[in-house]
């Protein structure tokens, strides 16, 4: 008889004002017990609309059984066969625009966990299993990944299990993208990600740390040179936008890559840290995305009294999930909707000293379907802070469109692919996450590299 | 083809300038003048950008010449031959424009003369006609004066206090061969800001066209993190990927000055920090 339950198990947290001051991990994961009382509430449809609604096709309802039965290790098999993340997506997955949005329970009430039981079971499995991952038999074909985060890992993972050598090509000094310079600590501890890319080396993954593909080495060098056979390239989508205002070049104002990659890659939250960040006591975020959450959490926990995020249109337009917008109402940031700045204000020696604002309203519906913002006349005022955060939105680094003949790239500098498997223009050359979406999330990229794998695979067997 | 990053020669330039041989295969098979890389010295150390001194493409090498002004410039130095860093990547940002120029004045200004140098040697192995102006704050600082002297059709040397060459700064320099009548196609000028700032109200005044080199603050170099912004134009654009090098003409210096000085008490701070550590005292 399954748990008839409307709501979810609730996820143990660290308590708002505790958590706000530290950057450790603010959702705690389920106990054993509260994981297989949580999996009872799944009625094991026959249709499993959930799988549907995963950008990877996990097999929840079967991986969600084995939880019911205590065989957390055998759930972690069934996650297994459709992600190389588990660990991360469960944290970072928008599950209520996915999986969970489709399960029946949610009708009435409160739908499974599913992204909470896929971290336990992730988490599970990588506190208990000592075993290494076999490594499969080489197929003798070669193919480089260009980038190591989401789409570009799960790309290598998938590719490596079918016997394929692998090597990635990253441009940082560490591997994980946007999971390691992006979402903090307090959200993905790096730990897990360091765990996910050991998992896959131990597959036989190479990675190739400090290569900026479009410099150090090019496309065609990697094809002709090197004897890679494909190429996927999943380099995301880095470059930050601004907004062009007036003072937008003062020093203490960040673009929310900058501000964030300071913070989680560089570390600069810790004392002893080598790279510096401004510690700022009045913060104005500029953008309602998960990345402005992030920014603005960040900022709390450096020690800001007040942090605000500053968005032009209201609460239910907000892009960012609800869950990081309820946590980060409850740590205290401030959110001033239907206001969008105008200039930043600056002191005479060059500091951000205060950021004029106008206040809008919302008119008849854009082409995103939200309603447009309209600016309201004389509504300007001026809000006093000392530092100024972009999170405004990236789109993907011209290098390697200016650098690879022959690849098509629309007029958003997006790299075009036919489709579901990623082949741009140029043969061999496959790509998908960011650097073909524009930003998007850690599971369409995974999505996207997983689909170019089997893709690539087809290519290389058909030659 | 990992590249291990292992100094392979260490010079001392001058009390506060060091030069560094690094073995990067990589990065040499494609530097080019005007580009720079990126370095950590250890594990949990700050990305910092230097401009490619020298290349050996045979050898798989990179120099860079760097002076000590902080705590990771600091621990870098303290690093010997046959040693690692941690991570060198490059060649980042945009070559130095040198094609179909026939003469050109290169003018450098302390550790930026290291920066110059490659720029000139690339400039005489093409053909061009190189005057060279460079200038430090004392004798005792003069760096790569053989190595200019060598690519250099005149060489002028400065010193703030006369204490070797001409007495003066490097705009009288260049201002006094522009008056005898030379004709230079373009200025090159590779130092401080404050240096670069001048040099450009001198040449403008002269309508010569005048390329700088800037160097602020950054962190990923493959333009992320926007860090290194600056207004060029009116325009915003990012060093990393758009430079170092800009028409001077249009760089607005001042703001470039106040960017660059955004963490000095941080600096400060963890350069004594690191200078204790060291038991080394504070410069």
């Amino acid at each position: 008889m399954p748990n008839m339950s409307l709501e979810k198990n609730k996820m143990p947290e660290q308590a708002p004002d505790v958590r706000n001051k530290n950057f450790q991990e603010v959702a705690l994961g389920y106990t054993e017990e509260q994981a297989v009382d949580e999996a009872q509430r799944c009625l094991h449809c026959k249709k499993m609309p959930c799988v549907q609604g995963c950008p990877v096709n996990i097999k929840i309802p079967e991986f969600i059984a084995k939880v019911a039965e205590k065989d957390f290790e055998g759930a972690y098999q069934v996650i297994n066969q459709d992600s190389s993340l588990p660990a991360v997506c469960g944290r970072v997955c928008p599950q209520e625009s996915q999986c969970e949005k489709y399960c029946v329970r949610g009708v009435k009430g409160e739908p499974v966990g599913i992204g909470r039981l896929e971290r336990f079971v992730a988490d599970y499995h990588n506190a208990h299993c000592t075993e290494a991952p076999v490594k499969p038999e080489p197929n003798g074909h070669k193919v480089a990944i260009v980038g190591a985060g989401p789409a570009g890992l799960t790309c290598a993972g998938d590719l490596a299990k079918m016997g394929y050598a692998v090597t990635i090509f990253e441009a940082l000094h560490l591997a994980g993208g946007v999971l390691v310079y992006g979402i903090p600590e307090f959200r993905l501890p790096k730990t897990i990600v360091q765990k996910e890319v050991d998992t896959l080396k131990a597959l036989g993954v190479k990675v190739e740390t400090n290569m900026v593909v479009g410099r150090s080495i090019s496309i065609d060098e990697l094809m002709e040179e090197e004897g890679f056979e494909a190429v996927f390239i999943g380099s995301g989508a880095g470059l930050p936008s601004f907004m062009n205002i007036p003072g937008e070049n003062l020093k203490a104002v960040y673009s929310a890559n900058e501000f964030l990659t300071r913070v989680n890659l560089m570390k600069a939250y810790r004392e002893d840290s080598d790279t510096p960040i401004a510690h700022s006591k009045r913060v104005a975020v500029i953008g309602g995305g998960n990345v402005a959450m992030d920014a603005a959490r960040s900022a709390k926990r450096l020690g800001a009294e007040e942090v605000y995020i500053v968005y032009r249109r209201s609460d239910a337009e907000l892009p960012a999930r609800r869950e990081e917008i309820e946590h980060a109402k409850e740590e205290g940031i401030i959110f001033k909707f239907l206001t969008s700045p105008t200039e930043i204000l600056g002191d005479e020696n060059g500091f951000v000293s205060g950021l004029t604002c106008v206040e809008m309203e919302l008119g008849e519906p854009d082409a995103s379907g939200r309603r447009r913002p309209v600016k309201k006349e004389g509504s300007e005022f001026q809000m006093d802070v000392d530092c100024v955060i972009m999170a405004l939105g990236t789109s993907p680094n011209p290098l390697i469109r200016n650098t690879t003949k022959g690849l098509e790239t629309n007029r958003h500098g997006c790299i075009v692919t036919n489709g579901d498997d990623g082949l741009t223009s140029r043969e061999g050359v496959y790509a998908g996450g960011d650097a073909v979406t524009g930003a998007a999330t850690v599971i369409l990229a995974m999505g996207a590299g997983k689909s170019a794998a089997a893709a690539i695979d087809k290519y290389i067997q058909s030659k | 083809m990992v590249d291990m990053y292992k100094i392979l020669r260490k010079a001392e330039l001058n009390p506060t300038v060091t030069l560094m041989e690094i073995e990067a295969p990589h990065v040499a098979k494609k530097a080019e003048p005007g580009q720079f890389i990126i370095l950590r010295v250890d594990v949990d150390g700050e990305r910092i950008p230097l401009t490619i001194a020298d290349y050996d493409r045979e050898k798989g090498t990179i120099t860079i010449i760097f002076q000590i002004v902080g705590a990771t410039t600091e621990k870098l130095n303290h690093k010997e031959v046959g040693e690692y860093l941690q991570d060198f990547v490059g060649p980042l940002g945009t070559p130095t424009h040198v094609e179909g120029l026939k003469k050109v004045a290169v003018v450098g200004g302390g550790v930026g003369c290291a920066i110059a140098y490659p720029v000139a040697k690339k400039l005489h192995s093409l053909g061009c006609v190189v005057h060279t102006v460079v200038g430090f704050r004392s004798k005792d600082i003069v760096i790569l004066e053989d190595e200019f002297k060598a690519v250099s059709d005149k060489l002028v040397m400065m010193t703030d206090d006369g204490t070797y060459g001409v007495k003066g700064m490097v705009t009288a320099g260049l201002e006094e061969l522009i008056q005898s009548g030379e004709q230079y196609d373009e200025v090159i000028a590779i130092g401080p800001v404050i240096m670069m700032k001048f040099v450009c109200k001198l040449t403008k005044q002269y309508n010569i066209k005048t390329v700088v080199s800037m160097n602020p603050i950054m962190i990923d170099g493959t333009g992320m993190c926007g860090g290194c912004r600056l207004t060029v134009g009116g325009e915003t654009k990012f060093a990393c990927v758009d430079g170092p090098d800009f028409d001077g003409h249009l760089v607005d210096f001042d703001e470039a000055m106040s960017r660059g000085s955004m963490y000095k008490p941080f600096e400060r701070h963890k350069y004594e920090e690191t200078c204790n550590l060291f038991k080394k005292e504070v410069q």
